[in-house]
């Protein structure tokens, strides 16, 4: 007994001594993420419960009116529609592609890391620079895509498609720059997951005679999976809660059609200055970002418990 | 193991080609076409019938001078390396602290914590930024470049803390053991034996923050709206303009400024920064 007490309480007071530095190291970081990440939180749940605006400090208790009242106002049922669609397609889209991509991109061929370095720069380049560029490509008078079409006879020679102009192609147009710019970033998360497929599987494939199509359905997409959960993921969460690309592109028009939940946020909250409706309008994001943060917990555990 | 015929695997060969082909294509677009652009004559860019791929008009270089001496862009370009570096302090100093105690916290605490602190990335600043525009103003930083130095670093210092825990836990415990029974103190043991080993890693952790100082929109758009404190993720989308004319070509001359350098510092970071995001995933 005393043999197996005397270690234990040792190693608790060398436990205790070690979390004390751990701690003070910890705390300067920790202190400021409250102050700038958790406390702001708090306050936009507060918000969203209150009448504040720009103007006027008023923190009094306004319940659920907040809410009542953005929820029967046609342009936040629209930017809820809005928000949902685009994630969805936006996911769908890059999962389908970055499969390709990573797939071709797994195969030898010269020049491979030239070709990838190029492949992945629309993920590196700062988002409103190559957001502005999209808007200039879709622009009303010389959008380039309408040139090449009225050239092909797609569209007839007097035809200016106003890609921004137009509720329905203003979402595509935000789609397409979506899927642009986080299309790289998938596929490198999917070929890492497709580069850690042992060889020998794939050998052992080749050998029964297995055709290309079959090995990638049947091994490498099975075997891939967990890491797709993480492009899945990230791919969600940045499209979702992004506000760059839709203000750029069409600051929400026309007639406020192609508005996201954060830049009606933004237009309600800081533009027409109601601090409340604009943070009820933000919360909306918080039930995915919990559903997101589920996930993330469950993968680490199982990362934990593997 | 050569068992597909020379036909089928020629096939394979030209749908390989294809498709990176197309791919290429579609990343590298609107980078061709803000050089494209930004070289251009305004006469041939707005004129209907011309071929907008090329160049009818000899190209110039008018829409640089207009950028660089007639717009304040060159002042965004200071104001965004200025936010840009002091926020890398920042975060190192905040981080490199966190990152070696998640590192040798051991165990389920360590564990947790260090997750709990990646959910904070989770969190994206278009939910916060409505709040944090009443205290930014509340502490009279409202049009004021501190007010984005003092917030950029909360959107770095989960990720950054997470990627540099990672690296710690990479360097062997024994190092600074080592110097803590020669005498040195945590301090001297971390800040002698450990830091140059991390060198790579905090390179890392200083491309992403000041990438993501470069790239912010939301937090400079709600808190600075006079033109001479804009950074350029700001400054160019809302100030190229007069009016509701666009001036296509020096808008498009800045992007190829901003979007260069930024873009080829990133890229050859970007295989660290997925490392970070997937930790685990792939064990």
């Amino acid at each position: 007994m005393v043999s197996t007490a005397v270690p234990r309480v040792a190693a608790h007071r060398r436990v205790a001594r070690r979390i004390s530095w751990e701690f003070w190291l910890l705390l300067p970081a920790t202190v400021y993420i409250f102050l700038l990440i958790g406390f702001p939180l708090l306050l936009s749940i507060y918000y969203s419960l209150s009448h504040i605006s720009v103007g006027r400090r008023d923190y009094s208790f306004a319940g659920l009116s907040n809410f009542r009242a953005i929820l029967s106002d046609q342009v936040f049922q629209h930017a809820l529609r809005n928000t949902v669609l685009i994630t969805v397609v936006v996911l769908v889209a890059v999962l389908v592609l970055s499969t390709i991509l990573a797939t071709a991109l797994a195969e030898r061929f010269p020049g491979k890391p030239a070709v990838r370095y190029l492949l992945l720069l629309p993920w590196a380049s700062p988002v409103v620079m190559s957001t502005i560029a999209w808007k200039w490509i879709f622009d009303s008078q010389y959008s380039v895509i309408n040139w090449v079409a009225r050239r092909l006879h797609i569209i007839g020679p007097y035809e200016f498609p106003q890609w921004l102009g137009v509720p329905h192609l203003a979402l595509i147009s935000i789609i397409i720059v979506q899927v642009w710019r986080i299309l790289p970033f998938a596929t490198v998360i999917t070929l890492a997951g497709m580069s850690a497929v042992p060889r020998e599987l794939i050998e052992a494939a080749l050998v029964d005679g297995a055709g290309f199509f079959t090995r990638l359905f049947r091994i490498t997409l099975p075997l891939v999976r967990p890491i797709l959960g993480v492009a899945i993921l990230f791919t969600a969460l940045f499209t979702f809660t992004d506000m760059a690309v839709v203000w750029i592109l069409t600051r929400g028009g026309p007639y406020n059609t192609s508005h996201v939940l954060s830049s009606w946020a933004f237009q309600v909250g800081i533009v027409a200055g109601d601090l409340a409706q604009g943070a009820a309008i933000a919360l909306f994001m918080l039930p995915v970002l919990a559903l997101v943060a589920i996930w993330v917990l469950r993968l680490s555990h199982r990362e934990v418990t593997e | 193991m050569t068992a597909m015929p020379d036909t089928r695997r020629l096939l394979l060969r030209a749908l390989l080609v294809a498709v990176l082909a197309i791919f290429l294509a579609q990343a590298l677009f609107p980078f061709a076409w803000m050089a494209i652009t930004a070289f251009k004559r305004d006469s041939d860019l707005y004129n209907p019938t011309n071929n907008p791929f090329l160049f009818n008009e000899p190209p110039t270089l008018a829409h640089f001078r207009l950028l660089f001496t007639e717009t304040k862009f060159p002042r965004w370009v200071v104001n965004t390396a200025w936010v840009g570096l002091a926020t890398v302090l920042i975060t190192l100093v905040l981080s490199l602290p966190a990152g070696y105690a998640l590192a040798r916290l051991r165990g389920r605490l360590g564990q947790n914590l260090g997750i709990a602190v990646f959910l904070t990335y989770l969190i994206p600043p278009t939910l916060l930024f409505l709040p944090l525009s009443q205290i930014v103003s509340g502490v009279g930083l409202q049009d004021n470049t501190w007010s984005l130095v003092l917030t950029y670093p909360s959107l770095a210092v989960p990720f950054v803390s997470w990627l540099l825990m990672g690296f710690f836990r990479s360097l062997p415990q024994e190092l600074e053991e080592a110097a803590l029974v020669d005498g040195a103190t945590r301090f001297t043991a971390f800040w002698r034996v450990l830091l140059p080993l991390a060198v790579p890693g905090i390179l890392t952790a200083v491309i992403f923050t000041f990438t993501l100082a470069v790239n912010e929109f939301i937090y400079a758009l709600t808190f600075v709206s006079i033109s001479d404190l804009k950074t350029v993720s700001v400054g160019v989308p809302t100030d190229l303009i007069r009016g509701d004319v666009f001036f296509w070509g020096a808008i498009m001359a800045s992007a190829l400024v901003v979007s260069l350098p930024v873009t080829l510092l990133y890229n050859a970071f970007l295989d660290r920064f997925v490392e970070g995001l997937t930790a685990g995933a792939l064990r």
